[in-house]
């Protein structure tokens, strides 16, 4: 008998749960010891905690519709999104809004869509990220595709899934994984590896001992970094996109992170896990872990902080306003966008739609731009 | 111009398209080195590459997922699946993404792919080979599905599919791939996908079907001929969006309509077409309308096959009925 494969993987961290740095500060990159490119990360951070909670708050008053929180995780979308370039194009899953946000996604868009209008998914930039991805994994296929555009036409852009560690044990995360793999396509696949598929815990997801090691069976590297530490996360995202840039292939990135809130507005966690548990999660979350990095630089401060704070609530406020100022779509949207024109049986169809629809959408036709 | 077969037809659009247009792409499995397992793209890799003729992995989902996302980065693929008894895998893709990208992205996106199945039995094929999914894919918003009859046919509404900017199911029947020739120049015109063909005129009755079963359909009216009946023949090729104005105006005519297809009974396209002929051409029918389909049951192995699929017998029988109606 002989071997005739091996493998390892990597975890990857910099900071530890309290900021410090695990090595000597030469062991840290370059970037790493720049606030000029940490504040950012940490203000894109910063922004999607506040939205959430605004989110959250407009779902309980009736004014969004069912909203997924990425309250715990935002170093994973914020550190990924943040070394891409503009013309990459993102497959997000239903809780990268942080991605999304630093890709340049308005929030009064992200709030149009989880209130229950197309138009949210419209978005004014980036005009070709795709739409957040409902069901589970499908997006690892688009992006492959996608990848194999840029490769075809030799343009230098990379494509970026996001995905879940639920949606690691659907047969598209390895279908989509595998394509790339063979075809050498610039594509980074990222796993926020948040410990709960709903009420299922990582444990009952997988009999692997980490999900990066999917990517061997593809063929491609895979590595785990903590995803509560950016500064680990936006390294290791910066490396595979610059690899996958340069024509060498995909990446599989396993986040380790943690679900902080509930799966949903529509879930409610304290009925399968231990409150305390979560409890002792806090202690590991990303912002902390950043911001006593800044200061320890020299480079963040309690005013700073309010400044901020303040700033960020006034964003999240001031796209709630343009969000709810957003009158509802005519009935006629439902047909406009189904076919680059409309076929003749549907346009019947519209007609009645049109006609039993409230009295305004039949004076202006009913469109979304009527 | 060369007489070929409909799955030259096939080979025909292709390479005319991939001449034509660097956009399209195609990909599959065996469908590089091989040519296809029916042949349908021998020499396309050859001639255009192995970039753009793409054998890919085995993997249903993720040939149609990618395909997704090839065309709305402004890519034109044509994605083949084996069989059809091999496309269930891509459902998910086709019913969650391909027919709702344009949609849900308020035009922002676009999906314009195609994709080649061999559909129908008759071949003496193997278990899970001779399927016929277009009922399945018709009850899909934001799809068109295709079947051509003929190899004319073939070539134009394929040409059409691929230049369509949404996506197009393209089901192409096997029984017919080589079971007879047709002069077919390679011109590069299309056809339309939202109409229905008339291919033979008649006074008595509307026969309506598409695919493989308007050879037998175009047999039972020639028997219905010799007694001296006139059955009008209508090729859907389009079934989605479906023409139902052309077949309205032959019932308005015929006042009698027997609609024949493979796949089975319940739920399928043969029901949608009586149920608007119900709606809408009621009053001009003086018989009720007849379907003649595949049974509700498994599509058999081969030995029962012909047992199975509709013959020219059947048909005859289900017009008789109808011209015996007051």
């Amino acid at each position: 008998m002989s071997t005739v494969a091996r493998f390892q993987i990597d975890h990857v961290r910099f900071l530890d749960p309290q900021g410090e740095a695990l090595g000597p500060p030469a062991s840290l990159p370059d970037f790493a010891r720049d606030p000029a490119q940490l504040v950012p990360l940490y203000r894109a951070m910063y922004l999607t905690r506040t939205f959430d909670a605004k989110a959250i708050a407009l779902q309980r008053t009736g004014k969004l519709g069912t909203f997924a929180s990425a309250l715990g995780q935002e170093a994973i979308g914020v550190g990924v999104a943040s070394a891409m370039r503009p013309e990459d194009a993102l497959f997000p899953s239903y809780r990268e809004h942080g991605a999304q946000f630093v890709r340049g996604l308005r929030m009064d868009e992200c709030l149009l869509y989880w209130g229950g209008d197309e138009r949210g998914s419209d978005f004014s930039v980036p005009r070709q990220d795709f739409p957040i991805c409902v069901p589970i994994a499908t997006q690892v296929c688009h992006a492959a595709g996608a990848a194999y555009a840029f490769r075809l036409r030799r343009e230098p852009r990379v494509a970026v899934s996001f995905l879940g560690d639920g949606a690691s044990s659907k047969g598209d995360f390895y279908e989509g994984m595998n394509f790339a793999a063979v075809w050498k396509a610039p594509l980074v696949i990222v796993v926020t590896n948040n410990q709960w598929a709903i009420s299922v815990p990582r444990s009952a997801q997988t009999a692997s001992a980490t999900l990066a090691q999917k990517a061997i069976a593809a063929g491609i590297e895979g590595v785990q970094v903590d995803g509560n530490d950016v500064v680990a996360v936006h390294h290791v995202a910066r490396q595979a996109i610059d690899k996958a840039r340069a024509g060498d292939g995909p990446t599989l990135i396993e986040a380790l992170s943690y679900r902080l809130g509930d799966h949903t507005t529509a879930d409610d966690a304290s009925r399968y896990r231990d409150p305390a548990v979560v409890q002792e999660q806090w202690s590991f979350e990303p912002l902390t872990r950043l911001r006593n990095h800044l200061v320890r630089l020299g480079a963040w401060g309690p005013d700073k902080e309010e400044a901020l704070a303040r700033e960020c609530a006034e964003k999240v406020n001031a796209a709630v306003e343009a969000y709810l100022g957003v009158p509802p779509p005519g009935v006629g949207a439902m047909f406009d966008h189904l076919y680059a024109e409309l076929p003749r049986a549907l346009a019947t169809q519209r007609e009645t739609a049109l006609r039993f629809a409230p009295t305004a959408d039949r004076e202006h036709h009913g469109g979304d731009h009527g | 111009m060369a007489e070929i077969t409909l799955v030259e037809a096939v080979n025909l659009a292709l390479a005319h398209e991939m001449a034509r247009d660097p956009a399209v792409v195609l990909l599959g499995e065996d469908i590089g080195n091989n040519g296809g397992v029916f042949r349908a793209t021998v020499g396309l890799q050859q001639r255009f590459g192995a970039e753009r003729v793409i054998d890919t992995p085995l993997a249903e989902s993720a040939i149609a997922g990618t395909a997704i996302g090839m065309a709305a980065m402004g890519l034109r693929p044509v994605a083949e699946i084996q069989f059809s008894g091999f496309l269930y895998p891509a459902l998910d893709q086709l019913i969650n993404h391909a027919g709702r990208l344009r949609n849900r992205s308020r035009g922002r996106l676009a999906c314009p792919l195609v994709l080649r199945t061999p559909c129908g039995g008759g071949i003496h094929a193997p278990e899970h080979h001779s399927e016929s999914p277009e009922a399945i894919l018709a009850h899909t918003p934001g799809l068109r599905v295709v079947m051509p009859s003929s190899p004319a046919r073939a070539y134009g509404l394929l040409l059409a599919a691929i230049r369509d900017p949404d996506p197009v199911m393209f089901l192409e029947p096997t029984r017919l791939y080589r079971l007879f020739r047709q002069p077919v120049e390679d011109d590069g015109e299309a056809l339309p996908l939202d109409v229905c063909y008339t291919l033979r005129s008649g006074s008595d009755l509307t026969l309506v079907s598409w695919g493989a079963m308007l050879h037998e359909t175009q047999a039972a009216a020639d028997v219905l001929a010799a007694e001296g009946v006139s059955a009008e023949v209508i090729d859907l090729a389009t079934l989605k969006p479906l023409d139902m104005d052309t077949i309205l105006e032959s019932v308005a005519r015929t006042g009698r309509c027997v609609i024949v297809h493979e796949a089975a009974r319940t739920a399928g396209l043969g029901a949608e077409i009586a149920a608007s002929l119900a709606e809408e051409g009621l009053y001009s029918l003086l018989a009720p309308v007849q379907r003649v389909t595949g049974y509700d049951t498994v599509m058999p192995l081969s030995r029962l096959e012909y047992q199975y699929l509709p013959s020219v017998e059947r048909i005859v029988a289900a017009a008789r009925k109808t011209l015996e109606a007051s």
